[in-house]
């Protein structure tokens, strides 16, 4: 179809475009910037329904959850302390992401680095607790997650033994290959700082002897440090069980 | 009454007819009929809040099909004009552009006032009285600015598989771009990266352009609360949106030589 010149548009058709257009942009102007409020978040529906509704694109639906739980952070303009929100709310949402999309990191890596971080002690131990609960799903893929959740027990919890519980899940668990080996080693610090010298010395040889760990530089910083511990229970005093 | 309006008034009641006289009315009571069904089991499977889920599920896909439904009638309805040459009959009377296209949008109104009547009328069985008018005021109104850009959308693109799909990707758009814009702009995201401010300002752009359809015709009206108070800013946002979409489809309907 020919398309005629714009003068055989009538003024009056191109004031009535040019005046709503005006009108709209002014109208979506004075409109207040989307927000998301901490009650607004609801509970998601079950891992079955969400199956049905993904119509076969589960990926795509686990990553528009994670989005739209996202939206619910610290907005510009206004903020919205994650403390804020539910965290049984919370939890569920990144169970039910987690459901959709097994193989995904994402809702483990917001537990444990975004809503773990709140300055809400109960909220805190919510959220590394779901990490360690999901971490058995798939241990040698999950285990970075734990092992963050197990720092977060030790230096900001102060909780060692929750940080050994979660250290010693890594060790026993997250027995790939790819699965570095200070991972592995991590009960081996944490019972030190525990004061558990024997059992981080036994923990310690046995890694040694079982020949799990094959770097050279490894070995010797291994080593040494197993002489360490053994010099400091001699000075120490401390008694052999 | 000036000859303008009332050629304005005859063709919009030829539009009304012709929807009647079709099977149209038939489709829309069906789908009524299958939302009135599938509601009823949604109720029987709910576990608690019974009727709450009922009207929610019977209320959403109703509003979505009347949706689907009204810029489907309209583009199949104008593309078969076009192809039996009844414009350009028309158009060789002393009938502006502008009448014509006035009558037509004013047909489908109706056609949406009637739709919106009977979708209404299960809701009311479920719902309270205000709500259910509350909540019928707003759709028929959702379903004007579907008239409105499926009238532009024909007249622009002239095929029913490009207009019809354009109508419902600009709806898809206007129902999510404020969760668009509320995701777009994170602080968890690199609020400095050029792709993130490239992101931002076309999702803002939309948002400027696009009616804010995420306010309207609300299920939560329905099963929690509502106020007319409500209904204000939709209808100021339809009166300028409608202005705006029946502009540039008289600006495009303007410039096409038949």
């Amino acid at each position: 179809m020919q398309q005629r010149a714009f003068r055989a548009v009538p003024k009056s058709v191109a004031l009535i475009l040019i005046a709503s257009l005006c009108l709209q942009l002014a109208w979506q102007y004075q409109q207040p910037r989307p927000t998301a409020h901490a009650e607004d978040l609801v509970f998601p529906p079950d891992s079955k329904t969400l199956q049905a509704l993904s119509l076969g694109e589960p990926i795509a639906l686990a990553q528009l959850m994670t989005l739209y739980l996202q939206a619910f952070d610290n907005q510009p303009g206004i903020s919205i302390p994650f403390r804020d929100l539910d965290y049984d709310r919370v939890q569920t949402w990144l169970a039910r992401i987690l459901d959709l999309d097994p193989v995904g990191q994402y809702p483990l890596l917001m537990a444990s680095h975004i809503y773990a971080q709140v300055p809400d002690t109960a909220k805190q131990r919510q959220m590394l607790e779901f990490v360690y609960q999901q971490f058995f799903e798939d241990p040698n893929r999950r285990w970075p997650w734990l092992a963050h959740a197990a720092i977060m027990a030790k230096h900001r919890l102060k909780d060692l033994p929750l940080a050994l519980r979660y250290a010693q899940a890594i060790s026993k668990y997250a027995t790939d290959p790819d699965v570095p080996h200070w991972a592995s080693q991590m009960p081996i610090f944490i019972l030190e700082d525990m004061g558990e010298l024997e059992s981080a010395k036994i923990l310690l040889g046995g890694l040694l002897v079982s020949g799990i760990v094959t770097d050279s530089h490894e070995i010797h910083l291994l080593t040494e440090r197993l002489q360490e511990l053994e010099n400091e229970e001699k000075s120490s005093g401390v008694p052999k069980n | 009454m000036g000859s303008s309006r009332l050629q304005v008034l005859t063709i919009s009641r030829f539009t009304l007819l012709e929807a009647l006289r079709t099977r149209f009315p038939w489709l829309v009571l069906a789908t009524i009929l299958l939302a009135v069904l599938g509601s009823l089991f949604v109720k029987q499977i709910a576990v608690t809040e019974t009727v709450r889920q009922q009207t929610a599920f019977l209320a959403a896909s109703l509003r979505l099909a009347a949706v689907f439904i009204m810029g489907l009638y309209i583009s199949s309805s104008m593309v078969r004009e076009f192809n039996d040459k009844g414009l350009e009959l028309l158009l060789s009377l002393d009938l502006p552009r502008a009448t014509y296209a006035g009558g037509k949008f004013l047909g489908f109104s109706l056609i949406a006032l009637l739709m919106v009547a009977s979708i209404c009328l299960p809701i009311a069985f479920l719902a309270p009285l205000p709500a259910v008018l509350l909540w019928g005021a707003s759709l028929a109104m959702e379903l004007w600015i579907v008239c409105a850009l499926s009238l532009f959308c024909i007249i622009t693109f002239t095929q029913i598989m490009s207009a019809t799909s354009f109508v419902l990707a600009f709806y898809i758009l206007a129902r999510s771009i404020a969760a668009i814009r509320l995701i777009s702009g994170s602080a968890l995201l690199d609020q400095s990266s050029v792709s993130h401010q490239i992101t931002v300002f076309l999702v803002d752009s939309f948002w400027f352009l696009l009616p804010s359809l995420n306010v309207f015709t609300q299920t939560a009206w329905l099963v929690n609360q509502a106020e007319w108070k409500m209904i204000l800013p939709i209808a100021a946002q339809t009166a300028i949106y409608i202005g705006l979409l029946v502009g540039a489809a008289l600006f495009d309907f303007y410039r096409k030589d038949l």
